[in-house]
């Protein structure tokens, strides 16, 4: 992921309590600095990506170049510098999972969400819930000893809005 | 360890759990994590004990005598750690929760079992070393886990324990709970420093160690999750009653995660001095579905493999005699066990493409090596293996850890990610070597 394709504006509006939150957010830290990962956070949760726009908003916030910022955020996996789906499935992969089915589990989500614009599928690493293996989560939350049925049924369920999400970064979606 | 008088040969311990630090997330499963529960099992009265007590130095003697070592992998004793603290002010105290090693996940309980355990540690903890601005660094994915530590800390303020002028003290503390963004590295304690100052995380050169010149240049505490947690139930037992638990120098009790093909996968809080044998097939209660054991990872992912000998699983579960014995460790505490239908080669290759993709990339020898063991396992354990791969495995494995097979792992890179895979190659040479080349000799697979 080295590009970031154009895009119109990747921020939404920002309210006053968006605002609000961004200052608490840098005050907590004795350098501003500090506060690159926790505003990416909060940016991603709040506009479903990582934009450009979004990094130099935080560039600034935090008393530093937007160069800085992306430097920064592309280091992290989390961070999603394209605009993905609303939802984010993390699928493990690592040495307990592989021996119990995460491959299969994450082969089939590919598959059966490839055209579906909602949903990003993606491969992670040990997600440290290894006793209840196949394990993935959504948007950073945790379903375990998943099945291919048991896995597209739950993301279905979160498309649906029978079961309330996280934001793209594990969040609140709203500040 | 060459002076001292030779350890004794370990007595052996009861098979059980002995919960200590894990009391109160096994006893209130559904709302331990919550503050009135917490309060009513007696959460920060010891806090209060500690304010009222005029000195400090109490806490460093009762950890001393306790014997107690880091968690988070390393091994190294708590309190000689805090000895080094130069008197340089301010100081910062931060909590490792950056808990990515493949099959660790006992932080992840306590993080959201029993998150006011971990506040009264940070508590006393930056008492004891006059810190007014603690850090817990969460992993990324644990959205739960940081939701509950951060409820945690605005409930414990709202209480009076955290703050300006604690409980009438004049002690003041902030924690700040600092989420990670998806890096193994930043478990290493001065990538995570890098990380909590917003920049790319990568382990800086030692010296300076983080306790000299840490977060913001400032000397800086870093402990892992279960070592903090494990603080408050030291000082309420006493150092010398917890020392009298476990065997030689691995005192204690420690959160041992075992997952694989066991009956029984998960988090278990064992008394040190257990055999493997008792672990995997009593608490967790054997190869799942009938199957024989062929080979386990005895300390995390990054360290040697052990096999189904009778001398790897009698083995007993003592840090320092693992290293002496078998040159492997406890590392962070977790325990992967595959049974006989497991290829080794598969389990290396994915090891080995987690190595890949979590290298930092400062450093050539892990940035390129990581790579290159990924690229000759991928097609070693996926039918395509050539008969001198497992020499040339070994030959790239120089570059990152120069004395391949040895244990502790020797290395070339500045933070111990580089010769970890090499653990893995070293595993196969020792054990599966006759399988190994079997698999990738000519005609075994499709060799192109």
């Amino acid at each position: 992921m080295t590009t970031t394709p154009e895009t119109p504006n990747g921020v939404l509006e920002r309210s006053e309590r968006y605002r609000a939150r961004v200052a608490e957010i840098v005050a907590q830290y004795p350098e501003p600095h500090s506060a690159i990962l926790p505003l990416a956070h909060l940016a991603q949760d709040h506009d479903g990506w990582l934009s450009l726009e979004a990094m130099e908003e935080i560039a600034e916030a935090c008393g530093t170049t937007p160069a800085d910022v992306q430097g920064v955020c592309s280091f992290y996996t989390m961070y999603k510098r394209r605009p993905c789906g609303k939802l984010v499935v993390s699928v493990c992969t690592n040495v307990t999972c592989l021996v119990l089915g995460g491959p299969e589990v994450l082969e089939h989500l590919e598959h059966h969400y490839a055209a579906d614009p909602d949903v990003t599928v993606e491969e992670v690493e040990c997600l440290a819930a290894c006793d209840r293996a196949p394990v993935l989560q959504v948007n950073y939350e945790y379903h375990d000893h998943v099945t291919n049925e048991t896995a597209t049924q739950i993301v279905d369920e979160y498309k649906a809005g029978t079961r309330a999400a996280r934001g793209v970064s594990g969040g609140k979606v709203k500040v | 360890m060459t002076d001292e008088a030779p350890p004794q040969e370990p007595v052996r311990k009861e098979v059980r759990e002995t919960r200590i630090v894990s009391r109160r997330v096994r006893a209130f499963p559904d709302d331990g994590h919550t503050m009135e529960r917490a309060l009513a099992d007696g959460a920060y009265e010891l806090w209060r004990e500690v304010l009222r007590r005029a000195d400090t130095k109490w806490i460093h003697d009762e950890v001393k005598a306790s014997g107690l070592r880091g968690r988070g992998g390393a091994n190294f004793p708590t309190a000689i750690k805090w000895e080094s603290l130069p008197d340089v002010f301010p100081r910062y105290l931060v909590v490792n929760a950056d808990e990515g090693e493949p099959s660790t996940f006992k932080d992840r309980l306590l993080l959201e079992g029993d998150p006011h355990a971990l506040i009264e540690g940070v508590c006393i903890e930056a008492y004891r070393m006059a810190s007014n601005l603690a850090f817990i660094y969460v992993r990324g994915e644990f959205a739960l886990g940081a939701d509950r530590v951060a409820q945690a800390i605005a409930d414990a303020k709202a209480k009076g324990f955290l703050g300006t002028n604690i409980l009438g003290s004049g002690f003041d503390l902030e924690v700040v709970v600092h989420r990670g963004a998806g890096a193994y590295i930043c478990g290493e304690e001065s990538a995570l420093i890098e990380s909590l100052e917003g920049k790319r995380g990568m382990p800086r050169i030692k010296p300076p160690l983080p306790i000299h010149v840490g977060v913001y240049g400032k000397p800086t505490v870093v402990n892992n999750v279960e070592t903090i947690c494990t603080i408050p139930q030291i000082l309420k037992m006493g150092g010398a009653e917890y020392a009298k638990l476990g065997v030689n120098r691995s005192t204690g009790t420690r959160l041992v995660a075992v997952s694989g093909h066991v009956e029984r996968a998960g988090v278990y809080e064992l008394e040190l001095g257990m055999t493997f044998r008792d672990i995997i097939y009593d608490i967790a209660g054997g190869i799942r579905g009938g199957k024989e054991l062929r080979f386990f990872l005895p300390g995390g992912a990054s360290f040697q493999w052990l096999v189904n000998r009778p001398e790897h699983l009698d083995q007993v579960y003592d840090i320092d005699d693992v290293v002496a014995k078998l040159g492997t460790s406890l590392g962070s505490g977790a325990i992967m066990v595959y049974d006989q239908d497991t290829d080794p080669l598969m389990v290396a290759w994915r090891l080995a493409k987690f190595y890949a993709h979590e290298s930092c990339g400062k450093c050539t020898p892990c940035r390129e090596g990581t790579g290159w063991l990924e690229k000759v396992l991928y097609r070693m354990s996926h039918g395509l293996g050539r008969p001198d791969d497992m020499d040339a495995l070994l030959d790239i494995s120089v570059g990152m850890s120069p004395d391949v097979l040895r244990a502790p792992f020797t290395q070339t890179t500045i933070c111990p990610l580089g010769p970890s895979p090499v653990s893995a190659v070293a595993s196969l040479q020792k054990y599966f070597r006759a399988e190994v080349d079997a698999a990738c000799s000519i005609g075994a697979g499709v060799t192109p």
